[in-house]
């Protein structure tokens, strides 16, 4: 086991999921063997005429804590979001090359953006709980995406939801209060149970804990280290403290390119590329 | 005092210019409420002796004769706005979810920009409209005629406060709902409408306000009746068309009701706009 895979290479792309075992073994995913969750391929971005990401090669392992890192405006965001396609809102922005999940494509022009989204869930910067009931926060994007039939059901996967988010102690007695009424980071682990309450495979963190107090944030990253047992996670940090505890893979970025992936202690201690030994030491960004 | 000595007059000067301004935005403030003072006190002592239970049940008495009220008037505002708010109300919202939602297309562009032209058509203007192509078509004055003028009225003014609305909310809300899994319209009528509510709510109610005291669209569109009418298909009475007619009457008992009137007329306004402010609160406040 060593990186989860390295810069762009030459080779082919696989052409279905039931070759994915040949291809983690391909050059470019010299390792693994995790089965490959999420892989982008030369993938590009602009917002307009800005390219924001150049030819970023990236395999994203299964059931593990992949950390993308870099300075401001690094293009660790715009990678998060072209997972879920949520850069689709954007006007004006075009992509080239391709990202796949479990070996689907994302972008195909045939794919359902909104099954896309149900089966990568999304924890964002600054909470966002929608201003309901705590209970139908959760309830509410499981109800409407039919995962739950009948009431009792329902109350079911509200009640895992909220465990599996650790904030099911704190809030079950009052289920029915608005969830605005919450502390940052209570608001913070009910977003994540809302998004784990539509039962995805993939879970996208950007910056989760950013806007939180220490207390707050570990156990963010508690919660993290728990939810990888199931999920795979994929978390931009700004933080990269965060990132040495909580993942197994780190990626770094810069300037739109990927400089350097690898197992976070690798990465952390021995890193390949001096941009990232300047950076993850502190010498810029 | 002594500090006051180590100023500069560069300072000084700062110091008195800043309070020169504050005073004079502090009284241009002031001055704003001056009329609204005034009105309430005119009407009340004009119009509030003749407010009683008959000005609310009665209908106009024959001149000459005492007593009577306004009571049918009162019903016929409430019959007006009411139809106003059924026809106009669900377009304008949607029309300013639209303008929100798709913010840049060019057919939003253009709505927005008729809406606004929409918003300075003088309402004198409306009334003639509906008057040419609902009066005459239905070969006569009506109250369903007159509630499509102020419908007419209202549709700029809610479109547009439902779009700064829903505006305000923040991005992230959206996103929160799209990363779910939810359709476009799904994330807007269940999660960002409900969020704007409040604001939207408020805007609804300050439009109804406005025009429930308009005169000029209902001269040429619902016209006026002594009778008290329930129907949609006739005449009906409106309290301020009732104010300009009792109010340019020669007769002293008239003009009594005309006050009174205009004070029941700003109390509804006044009524509705507090109901604005207490009763819709903002899910993001009060928890």
């Amino acid at each position: 086991m060593s990186s989860s895979s390295i810069k762009a290479s030459s080779m082919v792309p696989s052409q279905s999921p039931a070759h994915r075992p040949e291809s983690a073994a391909a050059p470019g995913a010299e390792q693994t063997n995790a089965v490959s969750a999420v892989e982008a391929r030369d993938f590009s971005f602009w917002y307009g005429g800005t390219r924001a990401l150049n030819d970023i090669t990236l395999t994203v392992p299964e059931r593990k804590v992949t950390a993308l890192i870099g300075p401001s405006g690094c293009g660790k965001s715009t990678f998060l979001r072209s997972i879920n396609r949520m850069n689709d809102l954007i006007a004006g922005t075009r992509h080239d090359g391709d990202i796949r999940i479990h070996g689907a494509s994302v972008y195909d022009p045939g794919v359902d953006v909104v099954q896309l989204r149900k089966r990568v869930g999304m924890v964002f910067q600054k909470s966002n709980p929608f201003p309901k009931s705590i209970y139908d926060n959760v309830a509410y994007g499981a109800r409407v995406n039919g995962i739950a039939r009948g009431r009792r059901e329902l109350d079911g996967i509200v009640e895992r939801s909220l465990r599996q988010a650790a904030i099911w102690d704190e809030v079950k007695d009052r289920l029915d209060r608005s969830a605005l009424g919450l502390s940052g980071g209570q608001q913070q682990r009910l977003c994540i149970a809302r998004a784990l309450a539509v039962q995805p495979d993939v879970l996208l963190m950007d910056e989760p804990a950013s806007a939180l107090d220490p207390i707050a944030t570990q156990k963010i990253e508690e919660l993290i280290y728990e939810l990888k047992t199931d999920y795979t996670i994929v978390i931009v940090t700004h933080n990269m403290q965060q990132a040495a505890r909580v993942s197994d893979f780190t990626a770094f970025f810069y300037m739109g390119e990927l400089v350097e992936v690898g197992k976070t202690d690798v990465i952390f201690t021995n890193p390949r590329e001096d941009r990232t030994e300047a950076y993850i030491t502190g010498r810029f960004g | 005092m002594s500090a006051d000595a180590a100023l500069s007059w560069r300072d000084r000067r700062r110091r008195s210019a800043n309070l020169v301004m504050l005073t004079l935005t502090g009284v241009a403030a002031l001055l704003t409420v001056v009329p609204l003072v005034l009105i309430l006190y005119h009407l009340l002592t004009a119009g509030l002796s003749s407010i009683n239970v008959d000005f609310f049940t009665q209908r106009p008495a024959p001149v000459g004769q005492e007593g009577g009220g306004m009571g049918n008037a009162v019903l016929g505002t409430v019959i007006l706005v009411g139809v106003a708010a059924a026809l106009g109300l669900p377009v304008a919202v949607g029309a300013g979810l639209f303008l929100a939602e798709a913010e840049g297309s060019r057919l939003a562009n253009a709505v927005r920009f008729l809406t606004d032209v929409m918003n300075g058509i003088p309402s004198i203007v409306v009334g003639i409209f509906v008057w040419a192509w609902i009066v005459v078509a239905m070969g006569g004055f009506s109250a369903l005629a007159g509630g499509v003028a102020l419908a007419i009225m209202l549709l700029p003014m809610v479109t547009r406060t439902t779009e700064e609305m829903v505006r305000l909310v923040p991005r992230e809300l959206r996103e929160g709902g799209l990363a779910l899994g939810f359709t476009r319209w799904r994330t807007t009528l269940g999660i960002v409408l409900p969020a704007a509510r409040s604001g939207i709510l408020t805007g609804i109610l300050v439009a109804l306000a406005r025009v429930a005291g308009e005169t000029a669209p209902l001269l040429f569109t619902a016209f006026v009746n002594p009778y008290w009418s329930w129907s949609l298909t006739e005449q009906i009475a409106a309290l301020p068309v009732q104010i300009f007619l009792y109010a340019t009457s020669p007769f002293e008992e008239w003009h009594r009701l005309a006050w009174a009137a205009a004070l029941v007329l700003i109390g509804l306004v006044l009524a509705v706009s507090l109901a604005a402010r207490f009763l819709i609160r903002s899910p993001y406040k009060d928890l």
